[in-house]
């Protein structure tokens, strides 16, 4: 690692303050920004940490309905404190990385990264999830903009995630099992008003939504309706790992198997 | 550099530290903390987990500064002073849970944390937790047999997988 100066601010407002200065740049739990300036692949001159900051801290239920997830807060804590409210959630939470990783990594670190990979913006997107930042509140479907790209400006913060709680959700992952990101995952959340469905890990433009199957789940809600469906496999990923025929398979069964989760 | 001071297995540790400079590494090089490990060294291994206020994490992926003020614990912290070894470190010398040793440190670790949230883990539940510690000798099997030895639960019916 090259060296950085560290600012440890109490407050959103001294984070704010601090990451003003050039060059610099937010750390959440670190698992990713660590490894990446290991590798060089980032160079700060101030990281600024986020993780005194208390009030991004916790999950809530808001006066709305809605489950309120403060942007500093572990997996390991949202796989506990979410479980009751939002078991779909919880349970993608739970199974993020490994035990260590999820008692540093945060769901904040993950939304901002938008890793092509990532778990947690399968689960914002599926839910029509609202990202609250230090300025503003950016819907889901607004907020992600391809591969690690997002709605945020430079020095944005994102303060709280707010996701509405489907009547039923489920995430299903098929690991890549070096990394244990996904190779494709698929979150289902099944709303009184329809299903949203989006994926991650497939696509070379991040996570999506795949509406074709929305449409046929929210008529019939089993997986036999999703049958016949697929998505182009000349935009998914195509690498080692798998190819993009692969990964587009992979999008159809992981959808049934989230729908056929939920259905028991 | 920053001054940093911590509690580390029960002792008041400090130190002045870069801002790139690593947990293990403060751990490691400057308390001469060795017994936690370097595997990987991109949070893979699982070899450099310790206990930070009481929570598993990787000490290879955790800056020094934030640690300042934090309660750590390390595998030098787990044997009484007098040498013996505690109930997990004696499951695994009895159920041979290791053959070279190196991701043993991290094992440990990860056992004792495992176990405090869940006392009497089903071997399934051992095994999804120990997803990010590799040991490349045994095979896993006699890791888990240690484990589930250390919650007090019979061993005799684990098979291996």
């Amino acid at each position: 690692m090259y060296n950085f100066d560290v600012e440890r601010p109490k407050t959103v407002a001294d984070a704010v303050n601090a990451l003003a200065t050039d060059e610099a740049q937010p750390m959440s739990g670190g698992q990713t920004l660590i490894p990446t300036l290991k590798a060089r692949l980032a160079m700060p001159s101030v990281l600024v940490s986020l993780s005194g900051i208390d009030e991004m801290k916790g999950v809530r239920k808001g006066d709305d309905g809605r489950l309120c997830i403060g942007g500093g807060t572990t997996h390991a804590t949202v796989a506990a404190e979410a479980a009751a409210d939002f078991p779909g959630l919880a349970g993608l939470a739970a199974r993020i990385g490994d035990p260590a990783v999820r008692n540093r990594g945060t769901i904040g670190g993950s939304v901002a990264n938008n890793d092509p990979s990532a778990c947690y913006p399968a689960a914002v997107l599926a839910t029509g999830a609202t990202v609250v930042t230090n300025n503003r509140e950016i819907a889901a479907d607004d907020y992600f903009q391809g591969m690690f790209a997002t709605a945020l400006e430079e020095g944005e913060i994102v303060t709280e995630v707010k996701f509405p709680i489907p009547q039923a959700s489920h995430y299903e992952k098929h690991i890549q099992p070096a990394s244990r990101f996904p190779l494709v995952a698929v979150f289902v959340a099944k709303f009184a008003d329809g299903v949203r469905v989006a994926v991650t890990g497939a696509s070379e433009n991040g996570v999506f939504r795949w509406t074709e199957a929305e449409a046929a789940l929210g008529g019939a809600f089993n997986s036999d309706t999703v049958k016949g469906l697929t998505v182009d496999a000349a935009d998914m990923i195509s690498d080692l790992h798998g190819s993009g025929a692969y990964r587009a398979h992979l999008v159809g069964v992981m959808t049934r198997r989230a729908v056929d989760a939920i259905n028991g | 550099m920053t001054q940093v001071k911590m509690t580390v297995n029960g002792k008041t540790a400090s130190g002045h530290v870069e801002g790139r400079t690593l947990l293990v590494q403060f751990l490691r090089e400057d308390l001469g903390l060795t017994g936690t490990h370097v595997g990987c060294d991109t949070s893979q291994c699982g070899a450099c987990v310790v206990h930070v206020n009481g929570q598993a994490v990787k000490a290879c992926s955790m800056l020094a500064v934030e640690a300042d003020g934090a309660d750590v614990a390390t595998i030098e912290g787990q044997a009484a002073a007098d040498g013996t070894l505690n109930t997990i470190q004696q499951a695994f010398q009895d159920h041979h849970g290791l053959q070279c040793g190196f991701c043993t440190p991290g094992m440990v670790m990860s056992a004792a944390a495992l176990l405090k949230d869940n006392p009497k883990p089903t071997v399934a539940e051992v095994r999804h937790y120990l997803d990010g510690n590799i040991c490349r000798c045994t095979g896993y099997h006699n890791i888990v047999k240690a484990i589930m030895a250390a919650s007090g639960q019979d061993i005799g019916a684990i098979a291996a997988e």
